[in-house]
């Protein structure tokens, strides 16, 4: 009670059980479907009325209703403000997702991209009226060759494992263009992100997996096994490695591993989802690379977006840049100019047009923001913070290999033993701290992985709190509350979901009640 | 630098914990020949206020399409977007979130997902959709992949029809290429779709064709359907512009297997060609063949209705080199637009759409025909059409745009150089009369 009488604890009362009429609980708004509020006549866009052309459609015409339901603008407003409060965020708390580099994505670079020259061109205008993009297009490449010191990049790849797929078959082109279209297998850690494997195959790849050894890198042993006496007309195609990997430790030994897979008559893909441990202080060139791709929507911060949209341009060595994918953008006497049909040693086209110029625009305005010093100490800091996480928490969970990291820490659940608290419940408890959890089970080769990458964003008060709440779960778990773990999360707009359920029985789409009806007959 | 917190005191009391002297000794692991010593050759660090004006330097170097005549479509097209959809967008919680791993704390994507996932199926007439692609030409050729999967590989052959964006057939031809998958391609030629019948045979794994066409042509897919399904081939259907969908009979509903095409025109603009979003729907049948993400419905503890990503042992984090695709993302803030304009729009406000669409296109064909050189080549089209000239389609497209008109797509740019003649104009909701009047004026003078 406060000196008017009013109170100011809530008295004791389990609010989690209180079942209100509306739904809704406080800032917890209940939100159904627009199928269940809309209505297909409805709209919130106001148009012209249609003045009666007569119609050269033809005979398939559309007849009947499409079955959309509309809504008026404050009714959409509502529905998709309502529905974005159920999402967690980077700009609301630690979102430290391990491989995804959940960094600050700064405001400027959501203005640049919607600046007209960039957002309000069409990908055929005459190249004489796109200049400033093309231009944009140039610069970024300039910057993204410098900071890996290779001499080519592809910009169009639509996401990281598109950017996989550049390199693969820029790999393959140059193979088959050597007239070496036996070489056919290619080498992938078993530590590797799936996309990995899935890329070599879909590049018509096999893969040939190596194994990690008791220190988290590439069992050398191993590697040096399956290429001992196999020279440059061996059946290796290449290898696919991440770097740092993602245990996120640096591969000590890649300069070698380059020179044994370039031995074999192999080219060197390194995927780069982790380059944020690497820009400005280590540059893939230099550690005879052939080809990477690199995530801007992780490394250079253009947005997550809830899954996408990615860009994963692919920088290409001297042996590969032949063979890179149309179009590119050049530098001619009188300005910028697009190559769109592929000559005789491209690979060809990926896909329609020329690449995510939106997340282009909003890479170089991050990057020319940091510059050559402010990238540099973007990625300092980033391995700075993934080491004080790593060195605070060592002594109550497990770390997974000895040694400092990079730029993610890496437990794994030895730690939990015998408490009966699994990975997952320890991620779920951490939503109850107001915590998005760490990336959970991944990489496979370590038991029960909790991979946390809390980014360069992070400042040391907000890491000493997510510290504190980390080390107050492990300490929790071991002193046997596991059915506080089991319940978890209770503090989310939804308990725990049945994803079971879901894939046992696909419900993808919803459908009018009578119809539901219908199905289950 | 104003985007990093950590200050000289927190560093040094951060490495102190961890038990290191400097920076340097967290890189130790670094082969010392690949160490950088300085700072690599770039500009440093510079102002919000210095990078905004050089963006905004390079920007007005371009010609926009809000500023001029414009005619262009060919795959991408300007509609008018409302002032909602771009705000939601940028709310932070959609803005900086990823992939809804967990799912209690992303309802707010997931239920997104899954309305969009349902408009998509309603407005390609078929099942299921997936939660998007990255692009409509990607969907494209991931939709030939899934057919020869759909096959077990028994089939080799896949047809694509002569109306089928070039583009669309470039990156379809590039990821078939590994795969053993024999592309059979057609030349791109007007009015010649039906002609894939006759191609069809046992060995067919899939026929894909597009409606509205590259030259803007509606198809009658029911025949090719029917034939396919004969041959036990699927049809895959194919479109590049979603608002057409509202005007004519849905690919579902003429018996498409799998439908795919870019949803840019809803929500999204034209951002020199990405990011926009690839639409992929099927049949209930094919659902686990299907490449993507794919969000469904489930209960919580509690049995309260929720939302997850499911299917997953389709994908590559669990198949690996066995999964579907190597897709790992989707279009995300793009499908979330697209899902936020149809909600505003609904079925009347679509439709409204699609109507005022074919008639500027209708107006715009008139004028056309009536200007000597100029002949519109088109029976049937929506909001697209093609124009043969007597003279080459590039040098009249540079000649409008030198007097500030963005007057249309030569057909040449996008068939490495077929068909110079020929002229791809588009005229959606928003070209104004005077628009028009403008672009009859200046071909009258360029021809």
């Amino acid at each position: 009670m406060n000196n008017q009488g009013r109170p100011t604890q809530p008295a004791a009362a389990n609010m989690n059980e209180r079942v209100t009429v509306s739904g809704s609980q406080g800032l917890n708004q209940a939100t159904k479907l627009i199928f269940e509020t809309g209505t297909p006549r409805r709209t919130g866009v106001d148009l012209p009325k249609p003045k009666g052309h007569a119609s050269r459609l033809g005979a398939h015409v559309r007849q009947g209703e499409i079955g959309l339901p509309g809504l008026s603008e404050p009714e959409t407003m509502r529905h998709y403000v309502r529905l974005s409060q159920k999402n967690y965020a980077i700009d609301l708390g630690v979102y430290p997702l391990g491989s995804c580099t959940m960094k600050h994505n700064p405001r400027l670079n959501e203005k640049v991209a919607r600046m007209p020259g960039f957002a309000d061109v069409h990908p055929l205008q005459p190249t004489s009226t796109v200049q400033g993009a093309l231009e944009l297009m140039y610069e970024l490449s300039d910057w993204l060759m410098t900071l890996c010191n290779m001499p080519a990049v592809a910009l169009t790849p639509k996401a990281g494992a598109h950017g996989e797929l550049c390199g693969m078959m820029a790999i393959r082109a140059r193979l088959d263009h050597d007239g070496a279209s036996h070489k056919r297998r290619v080498l992938v850690p078993e530590s590797a992100h799936g996309t990995n494997p899935a890329t070599a195959v879909q590049c018509g790849f096999t893969v040939d997996e190596i194994p990690a050894n008791a220190g988290g890198r590439v069992d050398m042993d191993a590697l040096k096994a399956k290429l001992e006496g196999l020279g440059a007309d061996s059946d290796i195609a290449g290898i696919m490695l991440t770097n740092p990997n993602t245990c996120g430790l640096f591969e000590t030994d890649i300069i070698e591993i380059a020179e044994l897979i370039h031995a074999a008559g192999g080219y060197f893909y390194c995927d780069g989802a982790n380059f944020n441990a690497l820009v400005g202080r280590v540059r893939p060139g230099d550690l005879g690379v052939d080809a990477m791709h690199i995530n801007l929507h992780k490394t250079f911060s253009t947005p997550h977006g809830g899954g996408g949209p990615g860009s994963g341009p692919t920088v290409l060595s001297d042996a590969l840049k032949d063979h890179a994918p149309v179009p590119y953008v050049v530098k001619t006497d009188e300005g910028f100019d697009l190559i769109e049909d592929p000559d005789d040693k491209s690979f060809g086209r990926m896909c329609a047009f020329h690449g995510q110029m939106g997340m282009y625009s909003r890479a170089l305005t991050y990057m020319m923001s940091h510059g050559s010093d402010g990238l540099k100490q973007a990625t300092e800091d980033a391995v700075l913070n993934a080491n004080y996480v790593q060195a605070s928490l060592s002594d109550v969970m497990t770390t997974a290999f000895e040694g400092t990291c990079m730029h993610e820490a890496l437990f794994d659940d030895r730690f939990l033993k015998g408490t009966g608290v699994d990975t997952l419940d320890f991620a779920k408890a951490m939503i109850d701290e107001g915590y998005h959890p760490m990336t959970m089970y991944f990489p496979l080769v370590v038991h029960g992985a909790m991979l946390i990458e809390p980014t360069e964003s992070e400042s040391k008060g907000e890491l000493d709190r997510f510290i504190r709440a980390m080390r107050s779960l492990a300490q929790r778990a071991k002193a046997g509350e596991v059915e506080s773990f089991k319940n978890a999360p209770v503090y989310a707009p939804l308990r725990r979901l049945d994803e079971t359920r879901a894939a046992r029985n696909p419900v993808l789409r919803w459908s009018a009640p009578d119809e539901t009806a219908q199905a289950a007959e | 630098m104003r985007y990093l917190p950590l200050n000289q005191n927190d560093r040094a009391a951060m490495l102190d914990v961890i038990g290191v002297k400097s920076i340097d000794d967290l890189f130790h692991n670094v082969p010392e020949s690949a160490r950088l010593s300085g700072l690599v050759d770039l500009p440093k660090h510079q102002s919000e206020a210095a990078v905004e004006q050089h963006m905004s330097r390079l920007s007005a170097k371009s010609v926009s399409a809000g500023s001029v005549p414009f005619f262009c479509g060919a795959g991408a097209y300007r509609h008018h977007i409302p002032a909602t959809v771009d705000h939601l967008i940028q709310r932070s919680e959609f803005l900086t979130a990823y992939t809804p791993y967990q799912p209690e704390i992303s309802q707010g994507t997931l239920q997104a997902l899954f309305e969009f996932q349902t408009q998509v199926a309603l407005l390609t007439g078929m099942e299921v959709a997936n939660a998007s692609m990255y692009d409509g030409s990607t969907a494209c050729a991931e939709a030939v992949v899934m057919a020869h999967r759909v096959a077990r590989g028994k089939k080799p052959v896949a047809i694509l029809a002569p109306g089928l964006h070039p583009h669309y057939a470039a990156a379809t031809q590039t990821l078939a290429s590994t795969l053993s998958i024999k592309v059979a391609e057609t030349t791109p030629q007007m009015g010649t779709d039906a002609d894939v019948i006759d191609m069809i045979t046992d060995e067919t794994s899939c026929v894909v064709v597009q409606s509205p066409n590259v030259f803007g042509e509606i198809v009658d897919l029911a025949p090719i359907a029917a034939k396919a399904h004969a041959h036990k081939a699927l049809l895959i259907a194919v479109f590049t512009e979603p608002v057409a969908l509202a005007a004519i009979k849905s690919p579902g509903e003429q018996g498409a297997d799998i439908v795919v095409g870019e949803g840019q025109g809803l929500g999204v603009g034209l951002n020199f060609g990405g990011p926009h979003v690839g639409l992929f729907a099927c049949t209930k049948k094919l659902v686990r063949q299907m490449p993507g993400r794919v969000c469904g419905e489930t209960v919580d503890a509690n049995g309260e209705r929720g939302f997850v990503l499911t299917l997953s042992t389709r994908e590559q984090h669990i198949r690996r080199e066995k999964a579907t695709s190597n897709i790992c993302t989707n279009s995300g803030l793009c499908c979330l637009a697209f899902t936020i304009h149809m909600s505003l729009l609904g079925d009347a406000g679509l439709k409204q759409l699609a109507a005022l669409n074919h008639e500027n296109a209708c107006q715009m064909a008139d004028i056309i025909d009536g200007i000597e050189g100029a002949e519109v080549l088109n029976d049937t089209f929506f909001n697209e059409f093609t124009v043969k000239l007597n003279k080459p389609a590039a040098d009249v497209v540079q000649t409008l745009a030198d007097k500030g008109i963005l007057g249309g797509v030569p057909f040449s740019r996008i068939s490495g150089g077929q068909h110079e003649d020929l002229l791809l104009v588009c005229a959606t909701e928003t070209a104004s009369d005077a628009d028009m009047q403008a672009f009859e004026i200046a071909l009258k003078e360029a021809l």
